[in-house]
């Protein structure tokens, strides 16, 4: 029976996929805390890009970032502290139809699991990293994390933190293959969206550091910058993020920033007080290690028996008669 | 039909004193060639149909100072009538390429008292005087000693063919040996082509006249004939070493990804599988480390490619939390673990088989995992088949043990049939049963269906907390104990597939002997060296350590002494502060011990070598007296 064409629509309203439909557990962070904000985010950007559910792996490390895929209802990988990436390399080196999404903490990413971040980056896989930095060690109770400011009290640097912190940024924008780096804030919502929606559409490894508030540790940490939007630096430009006009009434303090220009990209993100927020770095040429390592021909089992056979023939001695045999075919 | 060649082979003259069998050693410094000498003479051997088995001699470093005692560098190759198991005792016959390295051999006492030696004589004119004076004395002590010592010209009638000797004399040495084991020239000018097949015809021909030229000095100037009866071969075969056979049966076992990070001994596996993975559409990934590599692996396998991990002690180590995240969430993972010498660095190129109980207990909490153990060549292959397919069925951690002195050891086995069924089966990305849960595990067996990412209604979020059927974290106690149950269920119902442990030699009598992995020939040539002075002894050696075959217990009974027999660590009740009550015993005997409660003894030395059937023997004659 042929369907009118309200019903068509009503069908197709109805085959879309709602927020809802991405929702996993009741999320257990703390009120106010900015894991809240990237969730919806990524719950939106599931949702605007109608991703299918079961095509969808959102990988972890753990902290309080590591719950994260807890609370979506898609595929979720919750392992070790600091190995997300690793996992998430293997799960998108021969599944090119998966959707993989990462979420690490500043912990998780830039002190365990350093080094796999590094080594991610340099083999830009197409997957998009949410790097979650709130500056301290939630899930263990305030310790100090490599971005802890110099001086940061916490319950390992109760006289104040011995070093400098780390500048995620700057290391990411420095690592070889290096095709997407990116800051959002977790108070500016609209911004985080946008940028984790060009993230999403990178074909590479995406790196998004997002600088967000631990209610429960640093309650009051960000709020020189979030109350004085002069500190807080918009990184406009057309393959950029770009502001609505009531947001850019806020924050004035604008740059306009080809993503491509890698070295003004490193001194803005070596920059003195003002958070960028924006595309500091996107080149969509570099090459993607699971399209150089994609085989020319598929693991089937013909292929698998013509290539065993082909390697046992490099090592067969055979008796005389057969030998005479294998030769002339 | 085949028949044994008792009558010489065309061409060859008679006058040759017939062997069962010899044991060559060919030793130089690093560079100079000696293994792939040994490894030609093994293979034209094999290709007669001889029984083979060959041992690396392999120094700790690239490039050791040259003429050095511990620089030795080169091949054992066991060669016989029939089949042999492992690479026996001491030489027979010593090819030394200098004075030094053969030094080495001599005090490490791999030598016959009073075998065949063959020096290179171009030391004693060396114009330092310190090199000549060693040449003699070393050459003057072993004729003194009885030893029978032939200086040959190697460099004096290499230089007749070839400018650099250092790159030609092992060619001529191999053609020397073919000479002198009556082996067959046409094979090995076979061999040499094919050994340097990728360099083609212009490194082929002169080495070709190289092997003449030693073929043709050895007829001419030596008076040692031997001839090996050989038996031609009814079957194809191939000749290939532990880790080339590890990456063929990863190759054939369905196994798409290979994760891994260059370590030894293991490496050589990987080599060869980055050579041939990709011709059929697998990848081998080199991980900036040992745990990227275990996670990366885990990562392909969750999504539905089984994979591999390949590494040596101290990468295994390193694995180890990732092994628990993989045992935890019942993620389908094969780990291969090519043992060195440990703790730590340890031995990285020696033999051993010290990460037995660290791999059944290995990750913290309880980690039920399947672990087995790798006999022999054939094994290397077969086990990786077998790994797989138990992984995704109990989809479980697989450990395969094998080691430094399987990675390197050739012994001809019989061609594989490649079977379909070796695979896995294409991935599941049909629906999810609407209410079925990811973890629901069966009462009996605590097995439970795989969902696969891709799969319609099959979301879930994986994690290495305790979780429930439904993959929820737990925070009842219950669904913890609940868990680790069903865990350690899936363990016992792979074991009720496994058959009766079997005893090789006598079923019952006055002593059994249990080993595991790749002590499994020279145990059982031991064994059978006892039984022919009348001792009724047996051997029983496990494929599986974890879980472990029914009947051991039963097997045991029936002896009245049984002993475990490994290369690996153990204490002697009487040395220094031992007594039965702190004794520390060898890895298998802990874990039979703990099994069957049957008080056995056992026997464990770590020199890095691979256990001789030799020295084993003496242990059961001691333990029979």
């Amino acid at each position: 029976m042929a369907l009118t064409a309200t019903d068509c629509v009503l069908l197709s309203d109805d085959e879309r996929s709602t927020i809802e439909d991405y929702e996993g557990g009741v999320p257990r962070w703390c009120t106010g805390c900015g894991d809240n904000a990237i969730l919806t985010s990524l719950q939106r950007l599931c949702r605007d890009e109608q991703l299918p559910q079961e095509k969808v792996v959102f990988v972890s490390g753990i902290g309080c970032s590591g719950r994260f895929p807890h609370y979506m209802n898609t595929y979720g990988f919750h392992g070790l502290h600091g190995r997300a990436l690793p996992v998430a390399e293997g799960i998108k080196i021969r599944r090119p139809d998966l959707h993989v999404f990462v979420n690490t903490g500043d912990g998780d990413c830039c002190s365990i699991g350093t080094a796999h971040w590094i080594h991610a980056l340099r083999y830009n896989m197409d997957m998009t990293v949410v790097m979650h930095d709130n500056r301290t060690y939630g899930l263990t109770k305030h310790q100090a994390s490599p971005t802890s400011p110099l001086g940061l009290k916490s319950n390992t640097t109760p006289y104040g933190a011995d070093l400098n912190p780390l500048d995620p940024l700057s290391v990411t924008l420095g690592v070889t293959n290096a095709s997407f780096v990116a800051q959002a804030v977790d108070w500016i919502p609209e911004l985080l969206h946008q940028i984790v929606s060009l993230a999403f559409h990178h074909k590479g490894f995406s790196f998004i550091r997002v600088l967000q508030r631990c209610p429960e540790y640093l309650p009051a940490f960000f709020d020189p910058w979030v109350q004085d939007p002069a500190r807080v630096l918009l990184l406009s430009h057309q393959d950029g993020i770009q502001p609505a006009p009531s947001l850019s009434r806020t924050y004035r303090n604008q740059e306009e920033h080809d993503p491509l220009d890698l070295l003004r990209a490193k001194d803005i993100a070596a920059g003195a007080d003002a958070i960028p927020v924006g595309i500091l770095y996107r080149n969509p040429e570099i090459p993607r290690y699971e399209e150089l390592r994609k085989p020319d021909r598929l693991y089937t089992p013909d292929a698998i028996a013509k290539g065993f056979e082909a390697e046992l023939d490099r090592f067969t001695i055979w008796p005389e008669q057969e030998e005479k045999e294998h030769a002339a075919t | 039909m085949a028949t044994r060649l008792d009558s010489p082979p065309p061409g060859i003259d008679d006058t040759a004193t017939v062997l069962e069998e010899h044991i060559i050693d060919i030793v130089s410094d690093s560079g100079e060639g000696a293994q792939k000498c040994g490894q030609s003479l093994a293979g034209i051997a094999a290709r007669m149909g001889n029984g083979i088995w060959t041992v690396e001699i392999i120094p700790a470093e690239i490039q050791p100072p040259a003429r050095s005692i511990e620089g030795a560098s080169g091949n054992r190759t066991r060669l016989a009538t029939g089949p042999v198991g492992n690479g026996g005792d001491a030489a027979d016959l010593v090819v030394a390429f200098n004075e030094q390295v053969l030094l080495g051999r001599l005090r490490a006492q791999e030598l016959k008292p009073g075998c065949i030696v063959l020096m290179e004589n171009m030391w004693e004119s060396n114009p330092d005087p310190e090199i000549a004076a060693s040449y003699v004395a070393v050459r003057d002590e072993l004729v003194a000693d009885g030893y029978q010592v032939y200086e040959i010209p190697m460099e004096e009638k290499c230089l007749e063919y070839v400018a650099d000797p250092r790159r030609g004399k092992n060619m001529f040495v191999l053609g020397l040996l073919c000479r002198i084991y009556s082996l067959d020239l046409d094979l090995a000018r076979e061999q040499v082509a094919f050994t340097f097949a990728k360099k083609g015809d212009r490194v082929i021909l002169p080495n070709q006249q190289l092997l003449q030229a030693g073929w043709q000095w050895a007829e001419e100037s030596l008076d040692l004939r031997f001839r090996i009866p050989a038996t031609p071969p009814r079957e194809p075969r191939v000749v290939v070493n532990g880790n080339t056979a590890i990456g063929l049966g990863v190759m054939a076992s369905g196994m798409e990804v290979c994760a891994m990070y260059p370590i030894t001994p293991a490496t050589s596996a990987s080599h060869y599988l980055s050579e041939i993975f990709e011709k059929v559409g697998g990848v081998v990934h080199q991980a900036e480390d040992e745990i990227a590599a275990c996670a990366f692996a885990i990562g392909a396998s969750y999504a539905g490619k089984c994979a591999v991990t390949i590494t040596s002690g101290p990468g295994y180590s390193l694995k180890q939390e990732g092994i628990g995240l993989a045992v935890m969430a019942e993620i389908p993972l094969v780990i291969v673990n090519v043992q060195r010498g440990g703790p730590s660095t340890g031995q990285p190129t020696k033999a051993e088989q010290g990460d037995l109980l660290t791999s059944v207990f290995g990750s913290h909490g309880d980690a039920p995992k399947v672990v087995m153990g790798v006999g022999d060549i054939e094994d290397c292959f077969y086990s990786i088949i077998t790994a797989r397919r138990i992984a995704e069925t109990f989809n479980m951690v697989v450990v395969v043990l094998t080691d430094a002195s399987l990675a390197t050891a050739q012994q001809p086995f019989i061609r594989p049939r490649f079977s379909e069924d070796w695979l896995a089966p294409p991935i599941d990305q049909s629906p999810i049963p609407d209410g079925a849960e990811p973890y629901e595990w069966d009462r009996d067996s605590g097995l439970a269906r795989r969902f696969i990412p891709g799969q319609p209604k099959g979301m879930h979020c994986l994690t290495g907390l305790a979780h429930d059927r439904s993959s929820t974290v737990a925070y009842d106690p219950s669904i913890n104990q609940e868990g680790l149950r069903n865990r350690s269920m899936k363990l016992a119902a792979f074991q009720k597939t496994l058959m009766p442990a079997a005893v090789v030699g006598d079923q019952e009598g006055e002593l059994l002997v249990v080993g595991w992995g790749s002590t499994k020939g020279a145990i059982e040539e031991a064994v059978e060296r006892v039984r022919a002075d009348g001792h009724r002894a047996g051997s029983m050696h496990l494929k599986f350590l974890q879980p472990m075959a029914p009947g051991i217990a039963e097997a045991m009974q029936r002896f009245e002494h049984v002993m475990a027999v490994e290369n690996n660590y153990c204490d002697y009740v009487g040395d220094g502060l031992i007594d039965n009550e702190n004794r520390r015993y060898t890895n298998l005997a802990w874990m039979l011990r703990a099994r069957t409660l049957i008080d056995i003894d056992c026997w464990g030395e770590v020199r890095g070598q691979p256990l001789k059937p030799g020295r084993i023997e003496e242990v059961l004659r001691e333990k029979l007296s």
